[in-house]
């Protein structure tokens, strides 16, 4: 099985995130549309170091992108705690103030 | 000759300066001080007196000639950085010239004006603005005096106005006391004067002004020395340029000395306090006019002397008639100021002898005229501010200190032997007889006439007003009652000035030398020791023989036109012989111009003032109309511009800047549509630009 089998994978996922970004009416499906996307670059990094590369370089960035979606996961729910606070909703459509 | 030590530099640079810092403490705090300040100034011409003698003793019987700018003394750069001799540009130095003239003047100056400002305290007393008078009398002087030591013609021109100045505030003094009877007449004396004396400065100005475009300095050594190589450089011959430049410096002294036409201002300066006159006519100001013709002689062409000479001569003459039908006893001696100054300035344009003469009368007149006048005012004084002598008379018993310096000075200014007047004036009539006959021109032919006539009407008219104002009958009871010999300080005065007038020309009780001559003046000033090392092309040489004759003449003719005079004048008024109404009748029409002063005031004020004023109108008119108009026209055209620029920056300017807003409003109402504010729309669009792009780099 060639390279072109992973990069599938990833491309899939990449537009399943995108969709539940672009389409899901919750903040925390968009959250995890963006864990979706990230985890696509996950598989995209790892596969093609395992075809292309012969370090471990592509894998050592998997795991910096898995830490730093932890990161920005905490970030992102606290930010959400603080919306549902100001708006008492978490509808993305919603939260429109950078309107004006 | 040793030149003069630092001490006595610095001394003479005391002179001026001690006048001037008395004027300074004087107008400041002279209401503060006690008596108002008059010791102070008094003392301070004391001081002024004292340096000046010593000075002049200590250095002038030996003679010599010191100027401060070559032999190190004080000399101050202006415009230009100190430095000795010839410079580029601007070489202007203020310094000290000290020579046998400048002497003999600044110890006369000194001497005069101590005692003036002692009468003052006398006759001022009571006076309102008292500080203020003798504050401006003290700047006066020291404005003289520093005339008498500038070096350089610019400084001696400074000075120059600066006593213009002095004289049109004393003059006008009682101008600013309201209950003074004559506060008009004060008021338009002073102005009269200071413009009269103004046409004659401006000349003075040009001149300077010519001279120093030539030879680029105002040095007076300098322009003498440059002015002698420029003539030898033509050939012996004073070069035109010289001669207008000449004429135009003569007519300063024209101005200032009160020549004819130029006269007309003196008489009025009576209307000042009587020091003023004494201080006018005496000492400063209208010598000042003939110090500059001696201090810039090596620069006058014949042309410009035979000018003086006529001008002078007639001035005399005209001055001495009009002497003899005043009644106001000041104006008898204004008249006899004008007329001695023209004996100087006609004695000066003879040349040689006749340089030195005319200076040496203008001191020994400093000394008898500042006494003359001071007397006068001790009789004014005594009769109350009387001043028509035909209502005095009598006058001898009741202030005989008074009477008798006026008498000596009387006899001074008549040329009478062994009296001051006589050695000077000798030597004038001496000098224009000897060019004459030397072959000077019609000028000298001119002097001689005019002067003898002059001397004789000189004699009469001083004799008359000595007869009319202290001898016969009083006419007047009331004035006659109480009339008083006034205070000590100014019959010291007197008594001091009379002294003068007996012993400044020579002190003949030394030698017995009664015929005078060697008198000090002429033996110690002379061409040679005025203008050191100068060759002067503008004189003539005259042998020892003609000028013996010509002694002899002058010798004879002054003391018969004296004796003459005196005669004359005994004849009529002292022994009434002849009635005077009588006389005057007979002469009928000529009485009346020469009373009237030949009409030469009606003259200047139809022609030249009526003209000035009828231009002046004209000039309102086109002021007003023309100048005016252009302005206005100028404005209505501006404030149309104005209008004009108005619309435009309402209309165009403002309307694009308003349209760039709009269209600015108009594409942001577009793009605001795009803004919602919603994150998800925002990842769509980008999403969608990047499949557009992806789409587009796949595709092309």
């Amino acid at each position: 099985m060639g390279v072109e089998a992973y990069v599938a994978v990833s491309a899939a996922l990449f537009a399943l995130g995108i969709v539940c970004i672009v389409a899901r009416r919750n903040i925390l499906y968009v959250l995890m549309g963006i864990e979706m996307i990230l985890n696509a670059a996950n598989i995209n990094f790892v596969a093609f170091n395992r075809f292309n590369g012969d370090g471990l370089d592509g894998r050592m960035f998997a795991i910096f992108v898995i830490i730093m979606a932890a990161a920005e996961a905490a970030v992102a729910l606290a930010i959400v705690l603080n919306v549902f606070h100001l708006f008492q909703s978490i509808k993305p459509s919603e939260v429109d103030l950078l309107r004006e | 000759m040793e030149p003069l030590t630092q001490l006595d530099y610095k001394l003479l640079l005391a002179v001026p300066l001690i006048p001037l810092l008395g004027y300074v403490v004087n107008i400041f705090f002279g209401r503060k001080l006690p008596r108002q300040g008059d010791w102070l100034l008094t003392g301070g011409m004391f001081a002024v007196m004292c340096i000046t003698v010593y000075m002049f003793f200590k250095f002038v019987g030996a003679g010599g000639f010191h100027e401060s700018v070559a032999e190190g003394g004080p000399a101050y750069g202006w415009l230009y950085s100190l430095g000795h001799g010839k410079a580029d540009g601007l070489n202007v130095v203020a310094g000290i010239l000290y020579d046998p003239l400048g002497a003999a003047m600044l110890a006369a100056v000194g001497v005069v004006s101590f005692f003036i400002h002692l009468f003052s305290m006398g006759y001022m007393q009571g006076d309102r603005r008292y500080h203020i008078f003798f504050a401006n009398i003290s700047l006066f002087t020291f404005a003289m005096l520093g005339l008498v030591l500038a070096d350089s013609i610019l400084f001696l021109f400074i000075f120059w106005e600066l006593m213009g100045l002095m004289s049109y505030l004393l003059i006008g003094h009682f101008s600013h006391d309201p209950d003074s009877p004559r506060i008009t007449q004060a008021a338009a004396a002073s102005k009269k004067a200071f413009l009269t004396t103004r046409v004659g400065d401006t000349c003075l100005l040009f001149g300077m002004a010519i001279f120093y475009w030539k030879f680029q300095t105002f040095q007076l050594s300098e322009l003498w020395a440059l002015s002698a190589e420029e003539v030898a450089r033509n050939g012996g011959e004073y070069p035109a340029w010289m001669t207008v430049g000449g004429l135009f410096i003569f007519g300063g002294t024209v101005g200032k000395s009160a020549q004819f036409p130029l006269h007309i201002w003196l008489p009025d300066a009576m209307e000042g306090p009587t020091p003023v006159s004494a201080m006018i006519h005496a000492a400063t100001m209208v010598a000042a006019g003939v110090f500059l013709l001696g201090r810039c002689f090596p620069m006058m062409s014949p042309t410009v002397l035979a000018v003086a000479t006529t001008v002078g001569a007639f001035t005399a003459l005209f001055a001495a008639t009009i002497g003899c039908t005043v009644n106001d006893i000041k104006g008898v001696l204004a008249y006899s100021t004008i007329s001695q100054l023209g004996f100087m300035v006609a004695a000066i344009g003879t040349g040689g002898l006749g340089l030195v003469a005319g200076l040496f009368h203008m001191v020994t007149h400093a000394f008898f005229k500042a006494c003359l006048f001071l007397c006068a005012g001790s009789v004014i004084h005594a009769c109350h501010h009387e001043q028509d002598m035909q209502k005095m008379g009598g006058l001898r018993k009741k202030l005989p200190i008074t009477f008798a310096a006026m008498l000596i000075c009387t006899l001074a200014i008549a040329g009478a032997p062994l009296f001051a007047g006589f050695y000077s004036k000798d030597r004038i009539l001496q000098s224009a007889i000897q060019s004459w006959a030397t072959g000077f021109g019609g000028a000298s032919a001119f002097a001689v006439i005019a002067l003898t006539l002059a001397a004789a009407l000189t004699s009469f008219y001083m004799f008359r007003l000595i007869f009319l104002t202290f001898f016969g009958e009083p006419r007047d009871h009331h004035v006659h009652e109480h009339a008083h010999e006034s205070p000590w300080p100014m019959t010291t005065a007197l008594i001091a000035l009379a002294l003068g007038g007996v012993f400044a020309g020579k002190v003949w009780l030394r030698d017995f030398d009664l015929l005078g001559h060697h008198t000090w003046f002429t033996d110690m000033v002379s061409a040679d020791t005025l203008y050191p090392g100068v060759q002067l092309a503008n004189q003539l040489t005259i042998d020892a023989h003609t000028s013996h004759l010509a002694h002899s003449w002058a010798l004879g003719i002054s003391l018969t036109v004296a004796f003459l005079g005196f005669s004359l004048a005994l004849w009529i008024y002292g022994l009434r012989r002849l009635d005077p109404a009588r006389i005057t009748a007979r002469l009928g029409e000529v009485y009346a111009a020469v009373a009237r002063k030949y009409y030469v005031d009606e003259l200047v004020n139809a022609t030249v003032v009526r003209g000035t004023s009828a231009l002046s109108r004209g000039l309102t008119w086109i002021d007003a109309r023309l100048v005016d108009g252009v302005v206005n026209l100028t404005g209505s055209f501006n404030r149309g511009l104005g209008f004009f620029s108005a619309g435009f920056d309402n209309r165009v300017v403002d309307g694009l800047v308003n349209w760039v807003a709009y269209t600015t409003q108009a594409f942001g109402a577009v793009a605001r549509l795009f803004q919602t504010g919603r994150i998800q729309q925002y990842v769509s669009f980008a999403v969608a630009g990047g499949l557009l792009l992806a789409a587009g780099l796949i595709l092309f």
